[in-house]
């Protein structure tokens, strides 16, 4: 079946991609221990004893996880698979988070929320935008209100925040 | 009885009017959370942990806890209507329970799954009260190099044993670990893995990660790769109240399940799977109606996993709380709200503070009646609940993040690390990588770093001091072949079959 090669190939980029990420995430933490001055003391383990056991195991494990890979990968054999991407779904969603931390400081968490509310729900396949962002805008004051003014969270000021 | 004279005072401080408040609010929003799809409990007590700077202890754990066990009663309701089981555990109730829906006996089901979870988290809490000064005594022997091992061993079982792969669970852990170690380590004031960034000297908050990974992440991955439209749910046609012949059928697989999931879940592995699936299986063998299982769906196939789940919730609290030893990721964030207030958890834990532990397990004896009462005739609100439409359930929980994340610190880069666990979230969603040794790791790892340097140190830095130590020797030994121990099966096994 060439389709179900095509798929193979496609998985096992995947997760050679995962494998390769896990070793350049290892050679960082390398780095990063590398720079902690280790300890004097001969009985005392120094602050980068534990730091240079973790980015050895990862580097370990990322070069067993790209065996894997190189030998047919793994995401091919999870349990419902996704078979495609629905990349305008994630842009949608993703435009949400961007937008909420580009602006929060600037108009303030409820109108931000509104915001991100409504374009999240677009993602997720409404057809309602103004529904969404009364939805979102009612969402946003009340728990506002909750989490601010009555639990004691510090959501910060914002044009909608300094009216109430 | 100097446990129940504990156990006495803990009911008086539970049977005050603001912490039955608090008990009541944490089960009923621990049942909304189980419900809906994709949210769970360690996400909630997440979101909810900077409450530890306004409110008491003993408050702020009751309504844990009562978020901890409404969870499991409200994931039941999710898992027999809808099919879409949120975690692992209740994947077992959904395979008899949704079979009695389409057959017309939700109501049957969800009354023996409520029930069943009311015995079982009975019986479970029992266990924890009865087992849990004897656990400690035991433990007051260990030195930091037993609780090293111990550590090592229970993040070898979360994550190697437990999972789909070893390997990728270890990695889970390792990037885990990594996280917990993030910022100024607090033997020597050094910065560790702070990459130049001002702000990572602090450390990452467990909130930031755990509603990354599952919040943000799960958000993620639904949006790109989720099915679109309504979901369809199941209607409760029958009556809620169980025939006579449904409770003949239904007290002893409640029973196997508790009698089967509380220890399981008190062991330093902990998970809520293999008791579950065992006790499926179980039930299965027992049962006289066999060919209900698969076809029309078996009350036994849902009453004794349910029991087995619920009562392996009780049991990963007796670790909890008289070791400071968390197995699932919803206890590493307990854990990690007993360290902002300042309390080390272990097995000095009920000596220094009975009053806050005595009256949290007291208040899982309420939780569970308040939540009888909650998931049997109030089952309609519920089902509503399950009618959110997907557009506006991720939306608000994207805001919840945000409140939680945002609304601690204020600041920008929390936001952004944020939405980088949530990327992490979706990469580990997507090639199966678990994500409950990442919570674990990073609130054990730190915890085990300081026993290997308290031990090492007791040691003058003799490493052998882990091997010497008969105990210490054991559970390495336990912990190395739980490892390797599938491995040298299969080169046993290859030989022969070749």
């Amino acid at each position: 079946m060439p389709d179900g090669a095509g798929q193979d190939r496609q998985g096992n980029r995947g997760d050679l991609a995962i494998g390769a990420g896990i070793i350049l995430l290892s050679l960082a933490l390398a780095w990063q221990a590398s720079v902690i001055p280790g300890s004097a003391s001969y009985a005392q383990v120094g602050a980068d004893v534990f730091p240079w056991i973790v980015s050895a195991m990862l580097f370990m494990l990322g070069i067993f996880l790209t065996l894997a890979a190189l030998r047919g990968g793994w995401s091919h054999e999870i349990e419902d698979a996704p078979e495609s991407t629905d990349w305008r779904s994630l842009g949608w969603v993703a435009l949400g988070l961007i937008i909420n931390a580009a602006a929060i400081e600037y108009i303030g968490f409820i109108l931000v929320s509104t915001v991100m509310f409504a374009l999240i729900a677009r993602g997720f396949g409404s057809t309602q935008p103004i529904r969404d962002a009364a939805i979102g805008f009612a969402l946003a004051l009340v728990s506002y209100v909750g989490f601010d003014r009555v639990l004691g969270y510090k959501i910060g000021s914002g044009l909608i925040e300094s009216l109430i | 009885m100097d446990t129940l004279a504990h156990l006495a005072n803990g009911f008086a401080l539970a049977l005050t009017p603001i912490n039955l408040l608090w008990c009541l609010v944490g089960v009923t929003v621990g049942t909304a959370i189980g419900v809906l799809p994709g949210l769970g409990p360690a996400l909630t007590i997440a979101l909810l942990l900077p409450l530890t700077y306004k409110v008491d202890a003993t408050s702020a754990f009751i309504l844990f806890a009562g978020i901890y066990y409404g969870a499991m009663y409200g994931g039941s309701t999710t898992s027999i209507l809808l099919n879409t089981p949120g975690e692992s555990a209740t994947i077992v109730t959904s395979l008899e329970g949704n079979r009695m829906a389409r057959s017309g006996r939700a109501g049957a089901a969800l009354s023996t799954a409520a029930i069943g979870s009311f015995v079982a988290g009975t019986i479970g809490t029992i266990g924890l009260t009865f087992a849990a000064e004897p656990v400690v005594r035991f433990a007051l022997k260990f030195g930091p190099a037993e609780y090293f091992s111990l550590m090592v061993l229970s993040f070898v079982t979360v994550s190697a044993v437990l999972g789909s792969s070893a390997l990728r669970g270890l990695t889970a852990l390792a990037v885990g670990i990594f996280l917990g170690m993030i910022g100024i380590d607090l033997q020597t004031g050094q910065p560790r893995f702070a990459f130049g960034v001002t702000e990572l000297l602090d450390g990452i908050n467990v909130l930031i990660v755990a509603v990354g990974l599952f919040a943000v992440g799960e958000t993620l991955y639904l949006a790109a790769h989720g099915k679109r439209g309504p979901q369809e749910v199941l209607v409760v046609k029958d009556s809620i109240w169980m025939s006579a012949a449904d409770w003949a059928r239904s007290w002893k697989p409640w029973l196997r399940g508790s009698f089967l999931g509380f220890p399981i879940g008190a062991m330093p592995a902990g998970g809520a799977e293999v008791p579950t699936f065992l006790s499926y299986w179980m039930e299965k063998r027992f049962s006289k109606h066999k060919e209900e299982f698969g076809t029309v769906g078996a009350i036994e196939g849902v009453a004794g996993p349910e029991a087995a789940n619920n009562a392996s919730a009780a049991g990963v609290l007796v670790p909890m709380l008289a070791l400071g030893l968390p197995t699932s990721a919803t206890a590493a964030i307990m854990l990690s709200a007993f360290q902002s207030y300042g309390i080390n958890p272990g097995p000095q834990l009920l000596d220094t503070q009975p009053a806050l532990v005595w009256s949290l397990i007291a208040s899982l004896y309420i939780g569970n009646v308040m939540l009888l009462v909650l998931n049997l005739p109030l089952v309609g609100l519920w089902v509503k609940i399950l009618k959110v439409p997907e557009p506006l359930l991720y939306a608000g929980i994207l805001v919840f993040a945000t409140i939680g994340t945002y609304g601690i610190s204020r600041s920008v880069v929390d936001l952004l690390l944020l939405y980088t666990m949530g990327v992490m979230g979706y990469l580990m969603r997507r090639f199966d990588f678990p994500t409950a040794p990442v919570i674990i790791g990073m609130i054990l790892g730190p915890l085990a770093e300081q026993e290997f340097r308290r031990a090492m140190t007791i040691s003058q830095g003799d490493l052998t001091i882990f091997f010497t130590r008969p105990l210490s020797l054991t559970l390495l030994v336990i912990a190395a072949l739980a490892v390797a121990g599938p491995y040298l099966a299969k080169l046993v096994r290859k030989p022969a079959a070749g």
